[in-house]
């Protein structure tokens, strides 16, 4: 066989999403992110190949050399101090004697997970009178409660509440802990992550196992939501990772279930923090949409052409019975607030319906939506992408179409229906 | 006099992101790199503190060298001085390794001029974690009052300052000591048209660079070395299934309104009977 040129590296541009990897491993300063995709220094690349190894994209790539001459990547070995882990933990959020439900979510899903790596499954659960909450985790799937009740966690303030989990996890190890990406456990995790040094994924929308190594595989959107990426936790633990209400499912509540309740002290005493709340003020604005909740919601995109187009929307909304939503690109220029934005840079949403009138089907609004049990598209444009995840979806114009359902729902009582299905159900 | 630092990230402008609907990948060619939203409405915050208690504000911001931009775009809202963060070291960063460097580099401001309050944006509109900001304040050990949406006041002699925060359930307002870390929303505050004086300063302003070795920082805990979360996996979204088309949304559109609502109680009526 003929000898070929000397191989060079070389790029597939489209593939790169410029996560920097390949210049972080480059030991010859070769490869640059500019601009979000990789550039090639060629008077330095020595194709030493590092970055190739690295790439998760696979968009990097050796020309001139022959099939079978390419080397094997090198496998990343999976650190022995996690052995000494054990066990997934779900953050209880609780305030006000209420439990925020997104905790319930995840307890359905660490059971899971719990299952696969034959551990327990634990609920931290720290506040002032927290015992309700605890026997609750229980009916939830939860085998133990790791229980921190004193006066100074009364309401949630970061300090006192990172230092009580801190202590526990440092005591008795787990190997998971999940917290809701909501206010408070964003809040939280990146205090105790950090504190930790171990790492922490944000709003991940898939938790499974990875069956070889056992590593929680955290997968959730990345750059800008056009692709999913899994991200690992390999050395550090535990691994931690937040997620969002709505994403995971509960397990029914089961009342026959019961929980071994472990109590610690928390150590620390109110002078000791200096962080004091002087004040709250709730909301009374009984209109804000409960988006997350909701059962029916109907949507409004761009193509309104208007914000008074909402209006109209809201009627569907009220003959349906559900909540109003919107896109980005309406609350971008600011026909609604950002209350009403589903997706991901809004709320995710799994309602029974999800009526989408004259929204594209940006991935990123998708990755809001796309679990609702039912969906439903009106848009003028056969090739919109919306069409691809709609179950039902009508080409047409939605002031033609929107107002005969609005009409026919009424006529028929749509609401009272969905209703009687939804609580049956 | 208050010593402020505002934490800012350039980020893509993600709402000129958009897919090649072939290819379904992002194209990035073309897209604008901007000031992080959020990170804008810290640095009109500090700039107003400065305006009503007087002070010191320092830009400090970690990215490639491109990311000057981003920090002399701080220096037309009014900031005083602006330090990049750039290093291949830096680089593969995970929100861990981030608040390594971004406080390696507040320390080095702190033991220079002295830090009484560090402002960050509640997140980065590129990544969406919300978990740098918490980062930087468990590393310094300084108080963490996140997702503000007004500062109420600052005593400078007690040494406190107090802000109100927006929770899921209402409005927060808590006490902090000094020196403090802050993350804004953008109720914070309304952006300002920059004067032009500041302008003009910014468009001559040239940021100091620091490099890993300027700071007081063990390289293992930067970069890609310094992150203990790893991507291994990059793949497209998962589709559902396409479903049915109903006709007649142009031509009769009560006709398709109606038929539509049968197929919902339908289907409504067999998901309940599961
Ligand atoms: C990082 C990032 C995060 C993002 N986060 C979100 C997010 O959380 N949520 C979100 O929604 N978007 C998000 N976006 C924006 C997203 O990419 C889209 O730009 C946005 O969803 C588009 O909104 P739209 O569908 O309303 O508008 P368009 O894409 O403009 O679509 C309008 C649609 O209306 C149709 N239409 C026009 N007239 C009519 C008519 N008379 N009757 C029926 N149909 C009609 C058109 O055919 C078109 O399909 C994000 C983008 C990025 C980069």
């Amino acid at each position: 066989m003929a000898k070929k040129n000397k191989p060079t590296l070389q790029i597939e541009a489209e593939k790169c999403i410029g996560c920097e990897l390949c210049e972080a491993e480059c030991p010859f300063d070769a490869i640059h992110v500019v601009d979000g995709v990789a550039v090639i220094d060629y008077e330095k690349c020595k194709v030493c190949r590092k970055c190739i190894t690295v790439c998760p994209t696979d968009c990097l790539y050796l020309e001139g050399v022959e099939e079978g001459e390419e080397e094997k990547q090198p496998e990343i070995a999976v650190s022995t101090e996690a052995g000494e882990y054990s066990g997934v933990w779900v953050f209880v959020e609780q305030e006000d004697d209420q439990v925020h439900p997104v905790s319930w979510e995840l307890l359905g899903r660490g059971r899971a997970l719990a299952d696969t790596l034959t551990c327990e499954l634990a609920a931290m659960v720290l506040g002032h009178n927290v015992q309700a909450a605890a026997t609750e985790s229980g009916y939830y799937g939860a085998d133990r409660a790791y229980v921190i009740d004193d006066p100074v966690l009364q309401r949630y303030r970061t300090a006192p509440c990172a230092s009580g989990c801190i202590t526990l996890i440092r005591k008795y190890k787990p190997e998971i802990v999940l917290v809701g990406a909501t206010t408070l456990g964003r809040d939280l995790a990146g205090a105790i992550a950090t504190e930790l040094q171990t790492g922490l994924t944000a709003d991940c929308t898939g938790l499974d196992i990875d069956q070889e190594t056992n590593l929680l595989r955290q997968t959730r959107p990345a750059f800008g939501g056009n692709i999913m990426a899994t991200i690992l936790t390999r050395e550090d633990r535990p691994q931690m990772a937040t997620v969002r209400p709505r994403v995971m499912e509960a397990l029914p509540r089961d009342e026959s279930r019961s929980v071994a309740t472990v109590a610690e002290p928390l150590g620390i005493t109110e002078d000791q923090i200096a962080t004091k709340i002087t004040g709250f003020q709730p909301d009374t604005d009984l209109d804000a949409p409960n988006l997350q909740y909701a059962e029916v919601i109907c949507s409004g995109g761009r193509g309104l052409g208007n914000p008074a187009g909402f209006k109209l929307i809201q009627e569907l909304a009220d003959a349906f019975g559900g909540v109003m939503g919107a896109s980005r690109a309406t609350v971008d220029a600011g026909w609604i607030s950002h209350d009403h934005q589903v997706g991901q840079t809004g709320s995710t949403v799994r309602p029974r319906l999800y009526i989408a009138c004259g929204i594209s089907g940006a991935i990123q609004h998708l990755v809001g939506m796309q679990t609702s049990d039912i969906i439903v598209a009106i848009n003028s444009d056969p090739n919109a992408s919306i069409f691809n995840v709609a179950d039902y979806g009508i080409v047409g114009d939605l002031y033609q179409v929107v107002p005969e359902l609005i009409r026919l729902a009424k006529e028929r009582n749509l609401k009272e229906a969905l209703l009687g299905q939804t609580t049956s159900g | 006099m208050l010593r402020m630092v505002v934490c800012v990230k350039q980020v893509p402008d993600t709402t000129e992101v958009r897919i090649d609907p072939e290819t379904n990948t992002l194209i990035r060619e073309g897209v604008p790199s901007i000031l992080n939203p959020f990170d804008a409405h810290a640095t009109e915050a500090a700039v107003q503190l400065k305006e009503k208690y007087g002070g010191h504000i320092t830009a400090l911001s970690m990215g490639p060298p491109q990311a000057a931009e981003a920090l002399k775009k701080c220096i037309t809202f009014g900031v005083d001085q602006a330090v990049l963060l750039s290093d291949r070291a830096f680089a593969g960063s995970d929100t861990l390794a981030t608040s390594c460097a971004v406080t390696a580099g507040l320390r080095k401001i702190a033991q220079e001029d002295g830090l009484d309050l560090v402002l960050c944006g509640k997140q980065a509109i590129d990544g969406d974690t919300a978990q740098v900001g918490p980062g930087i304040a468990s590393r310094l050990g300084f108080p963490q009052i996140t997702y503000a949406i007004g500062i109420d006041k600052i005593e400078l002699d007690q040494r406190t300052i107090k802000v109100h925060r927006r929770l899921e359930r209402g409005i927060e307002t808590v006490q902090a000591p000094l020196p403090a870390l802050v993350t804004c929303v953008e109720e914070m505050n309304e952006l300002r048209y920059a004067s032009l004086p500041n302008m003009i300063r910014a468009a001559r302003y040239k940021p100091e660079v620091w490099t890993a070795a300027d700071l007081d920082v063990d390289e293992e805990s930067l970069g890609l070395h310094g992150s203990p979360t790893v991507v291994a996996r990059i793949f497209a979204p998962p589709e559902r299934e396409p479903g049915e088309m109903i006709p007649g949304g142009a031509d009769d559109p009560a006709g398709a309104a109606a038929s539509l609502l049968d197929k919902l109680l339908e289907h409504l009526a067999a998901g309940a009977g599961e």
